[in-house]
């Protein structure tokens, strides 16, 4: 059950008019770093609606934030303009597409083969576009341009500019977030925290829990997508290093860093974590020792995410109590 | 292409399965019995394989070297299983997962700290390192037999301590019903403990033995930890006998795969595992 208390949105509004604001008076470095962290953020909260709220947890979700990406690279990469209308519903229906297919077979099993199955089918996309000479193997993609954003003859948005981008991914990101809440609060989203509380009890209420669990991970699936889409766009270098297993891990430790199923969590949990790849590699170059332990200290003693800390502070837990762990 | 050449691939498919099933069957104990994922298994491959490398470039015996190294990487998975595994046996999937995961990116940066980015190999021992003519002008190196040897032993070893022992008992049981086996009065932490160990050993075993026919490299934890975990997938958790078909066909069907189709070797392995799946969504075999 998804619930966000007063005080959260007034932090929530609060972060977003410094965002609004940043670019007024920030480096443009901090920009693109926010914009990166933005872009992780929709990834992670597309995960969230399948961990936090169906009880899912899938270690292949980079896969469709790869095939987001990489729909966009094929189709446009090679073009030097092309228009924000097309290339847009090309790789989310791309995503989607992977995201039928995975689901279809993955679904039908539940937990520990549920996690492998996704890795290993997101390990399969991997490798297909790492071993494949017709996209550039390991090479990857650049891209030639950024999509136009156009109506009639009218340009809307130049998104080669980085402030742009910036207010652009902010957009989608705010979009994707009441989306989601919307999503969660509908009777589908009833349904999905059942699931996660409790399959069985959701299946003798009469429903067929195992079409509302492919829904929901062709939705996330589909989102994922968007942020690679970003992503891309917003680089313009696409490597099959997106689709890897590392980055599957990586979103999920943003995930319960923030904290699960809350869907502002992921968007904390992205902040700590870009910020940590930032800074820790100052301090020494094996940081990825540091980086683990911090995420081990947090599974053992914050396995709520750091978003539970404010919660500790303002609200009484009520239904973490009652929730099977699994 | 003639017959000898499919026979070289097949022995050398078989081979990899072997040292597969090794991996794979510590990984589905691990999952059968005390359901935890532990991501970090393939590190322990790694450990092994340059725990091996080391001491025998001090020692200059390979067998000495593994010997010295087997109590050593045993000592460490025990380590790992008191310090931060066992935190998690009821925390469910995801915290395992996570924390697993992050053990990888410590043991993998302690690799690169310890031995750097290079890649490193050890040469076959003199004793084994003769070859048998199969054909006029193609030989089969004997040590790939060996390893293939070694580990049809310990397969069976495993076999007999699985299914005619008092603590294969245990285990069988641990795998069917946790409850019910503490239940009777038996110690479940120590039962963990003992198969964490014995998984741990089994993957660093294999990475110790495959030292001379594969080279070291950062990462090469990472690859067959997700091929074990494909296996395991195929075999059925908690099955031994599954890890053993599934690593076989995955062993055979990857170097024909290289062989025949290299471009998409890799694709071949999963898109079989897709088959496998589609066909029983539950693996091959049952637990134990």
């Amino acid at each position: 059950m998804l619930k966000i208390t007063k005080p959260v949105w007034v932090f929530l509004f609060f972060a977003l008019g410094l965002t609004l604001a940043f670019p007024l008076f920030g480096e443009p470095f901090y920009i693109e770093l926010l914009t990166n962290i933005m872009i992780i953020a929709i990834f992670a909260m597309s995960l969230d609606l399948l961990v936090g709220f169906t009880g899912l947890v899938s270690l292949g979700h980079a896969a469709f934030f790869g095939i987001g990406a990489y729909c966009l690279a094929i189709f446009f990469g090679q073009s030097d303009q092309f228009s924000l209308w097309a290339a847009l519903p090309v790789c989310l229906t791309g995503a989607a597409l992977a995201a039928v297919i995975i689901g279809l077979i993955s679904i039908r099993t539940s937990g520990v083969y549920f996690i492998m199955l996704t890795l290993a089918f997101a390990q399969m996309f991997y490798y297909f576009f790492f071993e494949s000479k017709h996209f550039n193997g390991d090479d990857g993609i650049f891209m030639l341009a950024k999509p136009e954003v156009k109506l009639g003859s009218l340009q809307l948005m130049d998104l080669g500019n980085e402030v742009t981008f910036y207010y652009f991914t902010l957009g989608i990101m705010v979009a994707v977030f009441l989306f989601l809440i919307m999503i969660i609060r509908a009777p589908f989203g009833q349904v999905i925290t059942g699931i996660c509380v409790n399959e069985q009890r959701v299946r003798s209420l009469g429903y067929a829990t195992q079409r509302y669990k492919f829904v929901s991970f062709v939705i996330a699936g589909t989102l994922a997508g968007l942020a690679g889409f970003l992503e891309a766009a917003h680089s313009g270098f696409i490597t099959p290093s997106y689709l890897s297993w590392h980055e599957s891990g990586a979103i999920l430790v943003v995930l319960i860093l923030g904290g699960l199923g809350t869907l502002y969590g992921p968007i904390i949990g992205a902040v700590v974590l870009v910020l940590l790849e930032d800074f820790l590699p100052d301090l020494t170059d094996h940081w990825k020792v540091l980086l683990g332990g911090i995420i081990i200290l947090i599974v053992l003693f914050l396995p709520n995410g750091v978003s539970s800390l404010s919660g500790k502070l303002f609200r009484r837990k009520i239904f973490t109590a009652s929730k099977p762990q699994r | 292409m003639e017959l000898s050449f499919y026979l070289i691939q097949l022995l050398n498919g078989i081979q990899f399965g072997f040292l597969l099933f090794l991996v794979a069957s510590g990984l589905t104990l691990v999952f059968g019995i005390m359901d935890v994922i532990n991501l970090a298994h393939g590190s322990f491959y790694m450990i092994g394989a340059y725990l091996a490398y080391w001491l025998t470039g001090i020692f200059g015996n390979l067998f000495l070297g593994i010997l010295l190294a087997i109590p050593l990487a045993i000592a460490i998975g025990m380590a790992v299983e008191k310090l931060a595994i066992a935190y998690v046996y009821k925390k469910g999937h995801l915290h395992q997962v996570l924390l697993t995961y992050a053990l990888i990116l410590i043991f993998d940066e302690m690799q690169r700290f310890l031995w750097g980015n290079d890649s490193h190999s050890v040469d076959v021992p003199n004793l084994l390192s003769g070859s048998i003519p199969l054909t006029d002008i193609q030989v089969y190196p004997v040590y790939r037999l060996f390893i293939s040897a070694v580990c049809i032993i310990i397969g069976i070893g495993m076999f007999y301590v699985i299914q005619k022992t008092k603590l294969g008992m245990r285990i069988r049981a641990g795998a069917s019903n946790n409850e019910m086996v503490q239940a009777l009065g038996i110690n479940i932490e120590r039962l963990f403990s003992i198969v964490f160990s014995l998984g741990v050993a089994l993957a660093a075993f294999a990475g110790m033995i495959a030292v001379p026919v594969d080279s070291l490299y950062p990462g090469m934890g990472d690859n067959i930890l997700i091929i074990s975990l494909v296996v395991v997938v195929i075999g059925g958790i908690g099955s031994i006998k599954g890890a053993f078909v599934g690593a076989m066909i995955i062993g055979v069907s990857s170097i024909f795969g290289k062989t025949l189709l290299p471009d998409m070797a890799s694709v071949i392995v999963y898109a079989m595992m897709a088959a496998i799946l589609i066909w029983r969504p539950k693996g091959l075999f049952q637990a134990i």
